[in-house]
């Protein structure tokens, strides 16, 4: 019984209902002794009848999958062939798994010839248990869809009840955003707190040596200072790639939106839009293939020492180039919030236009553009592909940038695609860098959204 | 100021004609050229770079799109031992070639045809080609064919203008026969190990399966909570506690995302890994805060009147909204959902998370089934040191951003056509 037919079996189900109970109801609406009794109309009806004769059975398959493994397990074992098992707790539980593996198609083969014995007794227990769960499911939709048949009568108040459902699954699915953002944060402490009773939070904020695979053993690990990350992450994101972005980003707006005749503003605008959507990877393969060699033959032939064809510059300078729409967007957004009282009293006191624009509008918009450049700043820290394709993994902590240095994220991903268990600090480690990461991202957009918001305020 | 002549404490009006005012408007005004050239220079660099980064990829992936062949002359009665046409029709025809040992044919030929040496001039894949070419016409089998064949990664390289010495060397010796094809392995294959029969139909269709996924919890729940959050959501600390998680969530680094899926659908759930089921629900929870954002505009954007006379007639507050508001406001929210399905489409970090860059070479058939998605998979190639594999990267971005600014045209499209102006 595979989950695709389960639900098409549900949905076919649920028309049946509701088209039972819209034809009762149309039944009553159209008798003329009910007729001024009816309160809703005959879909409503339907539904109502859908309704109950669905969601019992869909709740109670939902539990019904959760606990039968268990008792799976339990039948299986309880069969003659189980009495064969080894009492080891680690090799008998491999066998299980592989048996049930089996029973269920996901595996072809054995490598264990005691698993082979074990699969018919699952195989049994599986099937007995799968007819079991369908019967009870259809025994409920049949009760429940001819109990709410039976109670359907002119003055049922169905579509009051229907708008009730309806309302409840709104809250739900808003709640899942809220869900998601507890789930992240649980999740990272969670994981976080695991690595810190192996590695001092102390050693691992203020550390200066990151080399995970120098890690000594269960107590007194090195090599978990993140320093060269946090420094690596600021000099990439944070200096290279605005010191890209902001005057570009800026220039761009003020010209688009003081100076462009309306067309080509019209044009230019989705232009550089483009630049935003293009997938990051494809950023990344272009900062590691085509800037990165050129970078460093420059560096080389001006005679810089140390340059390396994973430098800091390459990947700092088309996050920059990635992130000039976000700025520009944010500045001309701050700058169109600008009264224009403003800047046409400065226009009639003589100044010219980019006198206007350096002496009033720019200071007018500050707070806006800071909050701007605050989001950019916390997007460009989080951003990953670039990085991990064109900055290298070596952990220093240089200012030259032509040299390699590793960031947060690239290092979350470089931990975390190896062939580690999950439980060891190396793994463990990413999940502290998450936590760092999502923090400081969380801090910078609650500040630069007060600052914006606060500053629109003055405005209005 | 200056240049105000004062005499005896009268002030003169301003003398504009004067040197210095002159020297001082002129100086200003070439202040003003200067700032209106910086602007637009920032801009052409902005969109120069644009261009470039496009160029660059046009430039190495379109050679991506085709295959340097050799052709090879196959005398199929004498190898085959006069093999029919009629036996090799239906549906397992493609097993009986492989048991006719069609692979040893191709060898032979070649080696007749171009020496000793010759099988490696041709890519490992080239027996497949000419399986494929008996199969579109099984009269092949009956008479002496000349097929054009894909050669092998070094020399196709190399043909194309960016190879090492020796398969240059080799290039010109065989210059005269040497052609190109369009490849169609690389839209028909999966990935593989030689560069010469990798293809992207696998990761597109592991892409096309995550997005399916993505779209189908996404797009319900973020719709459904933008209705709630807009219409119905009492003003409380709660509400403001979802907006506030939904507006933080948006802005959350793709890579966390990738964090929470390993550590619950995969860890905590037991999901399996590198499944297209995972990607889609990771990539659903990032999608949705976009959608719900989107949402709520296009709903907010509904003029007040119409709930008002929906109202008015007699409708409950959830028959306005499903009714009247909803329909109206769909194009606003179709426009945000798709520009956030492209996001997704193009995202790669939370993928690596939960284990989507294994070796995949067979297209997934479901969503349990391990699959790899396009970004993914241009992230791995990139990652291959032979050189063939630098311009099927590049096809591959080609083939993503296609699709990807189609999204957005279809996304600017519905906005122009539908969106009302109330």
């Amino acid at each position: 019984m595979t989950g695709s037919i389960l639900f098409l079996l549900i949905v076919i189900l649920g028309a049946l209902a509701w088209f039972f109970g819209k034809a009762k109801a149309a039944s009553f609406a159209s008798s003329a002794d009910s007729r001024s009794l009816v309160h809703s109309r005959p879909n409503y009806h339907g539904w109502y009848v859908a309704l109950w004769a669905i969601v019992p059975a869909t709740v109670f398959l939902i539990v019904w999958n959760l606990v039968t493994p268990g008792l799976v397990t339990e039948t299986a074992l309880s069969s003659p062939a189980a009495q064969q098992l080894p009492q080891d707790a680690f090799t008998r539980g491999s066998i299980l798994s592989e048996a049930r593996a089996i029973a269920q198609g996901q595996q072809d083969q054995a490598f264990n010839p005691l698993s082979e014995t074990m699969v018919e007794p699952y195989r049994a227990a599986i099937s007995w248990y799968q007819t079991l769960g369908m019967v009870a499911a259809l025994l409920l939709v049949f009760a429940c869809g001819v109990f709410s048949w039976l109670r359907l009568k002119p003055e049922l108040r169905a579509r009051t009840k229907i708008e009730r459902v309806t309302m409840i699954t709104l809250l739900l699915a808003s709640l899942i955003a809220t869900i998601t953002t507890v789930g992240i944060f649980v999740s990272l402490i969670f994981e976080s707190v695991r690595f810190f009773s192996m590695v001092s939070p102390l050693d691992f904020l203020f550390g200066t040596e990151w080399n995970p695979k120098a890690v000594a053993g269960p107590r007194g690990e090195t090599g978990f200072g993140a320093i060269p990350l946090f420094w690596g992450t600021v000099f990439i994101g944070a200096i290279i790639a605005m010191i890209v972005a902001i005057p570009l980003g800026l220039m761009s707006a003020i010209y688009l939106t003081q100076y462009a005749p309306a067309n080509f503003r019209q044009w230019m605008k989705p232009i550089l839009e483009i630049l935003a959507g293009v997938p990051t990877v494809v950023y990344g393969y272009f900062a590691a293939l085509t800037v990165a060699p050129a970078l460093r033959d420059f560096a080389v032939s001006i005679g810089i020492s140390g340059a390396s064809s994973e430098s800091a510059l390459a990947a700092g300078v088309v996050m920059g180039i990635m992130i000039i729409p976000f700025v520009s967007s944010m500045a001309d957004d701050s700058i169109a919030a600008v009264p224009s009282a403003m800047r046409d009293g400065s226009l009639a006191m003589g100044a010219t236009k980019s006198e206007t624009i350096k002496k009033v509008l720019i200071p007018a918009a500050l707070p806006g553009v800071v909050g701007g450049v605050l989001l950019a700043v916390s997007r460009a820290i989080g951003e990953t592909m670039i990085v991990v394709m064109a900055a290298g993994l070596a952990a220093n902590m240089t200012a030259n940038p032509f040299s390699s240095v590793t960031t947060v994220t690239t290092q979350i991903v470089k931990l975390l695609t190896g062939d580690q268990e999950f439980d060891s600090p190396k793994t463990l480690a990413a999940f502290a860098l998450g936590l760092v990461l999502f923090i400081v991202t969380l801090l910078l957009n609650l500040i630069a959204l007060r600052v914006v918001k606060k500053y629109r305020e003055a405005y209005e | 100021m200056n240049n105000v002549a004062t005499t005896s404490g009268v002030r003169r009006p301003t003398d504009w004609q004067s040197d210095a005012m002159q020297k001082r408007i002129a100086k200003r005004y070439a202040a003003e050229r200067r700032f209106k050239a910086l602007g637009l220079t920032a801009i052409v660099l902005s969109a120069g770079f644009l261009a470039f980064l496009l160029l660059v990829m046009m430039g190495n992936g379109l050679r991506g799109f085709t295959q340097t062949e050799l052709p090879l002359e196959i005398d199929f009665p004498a190898m085959t031992g006069g093999a029919s046409a009629s036996q090799y029709e239906g549906p397992d025809a493609d097993a009986k070639l492989r048991a006719l040992g069609l692979q040893d044919i191709v060898n032979t030929s070649i080696e007749l045809q171009y020496g000793d040496e010759g099988t490696e001039l041709f890519s490992g894949g080239a027996w497949r080609a000419v399986s494929n070419a008996i199969l579109d016409d099984p009269a092949l089998l009956e008479q002496t064919a000349t097929l054009s064949l894909p050669v092998e990664s070094e020399l196709d390289v190399a043909y194309k203008g960016d190879g090492n010495p020796e398969a240059e060397r080799k290039v010109e010796e065989l210059s005269d026969q040497l052609g190109t094809g369009f490849n169609w392995n690389f839209l028909g294959n999966s990935d593989a190990t030689d560069p010469m029969q990798v293809g992207i139909w696998g990761a597109l269709k592991g892409s096309l399966i995550t997005m399916f996924v993505t779209l189908a919890l996404a797009f319900p729940i973020g719709v459904l909570a933008a209705l709630y959050l807009e219409e119905y959501a009492p003003k409380n600390r709660y509400t403001d506690m979802i907006e506030v998680s939904i507006n933080n969530l948006a802005a959350v680094p793709s890579i966390i995302f990738g964090l929470l899926g390993l550590a619950v659908f995969l860890n905590l759930f037991g999901l399996p890994r590198s499944a297209a089921l995972v990607g889609g629900l990771t990539l659903a929870l990032m999608t949705m805060p976009v959608i719900v954002i989107s949402g709520r505009n296009a709903v907010k954007a509904v003029p007040p009147s119409i709930r008002e006379a929906a109202l008015g007639v007699g409708a409950s507050p959830i028959q306005v909204v499903f009714h009247h508001v909803l329909p109206l406001a769909l194009p606003g929210i179709l426009t945000g959902t798709i520009i956030g399905m492209a996001r997704a489409l193009g995202e790669t970090a939370p993928l690596l998370m939960i284990g989507m860059r294994a070796f995949i070479a067979t297209p997934p058939d479901g969503v349990t089934d391990p699959a790899t998605v396009l970004p993914v998979q241009i992230f791995l190639w990139s990652d291959e040191v032979n050189r063939g594999f630098v311009e099927k990267t590049s096809a591959a971005i080609i083939v993503l951003l296609i699709f990807l600014l189609t999204m957005n045209a279809v996304a600017i499209y519905l906005r122009n056509r539908f969106e009302t102006r109330w």
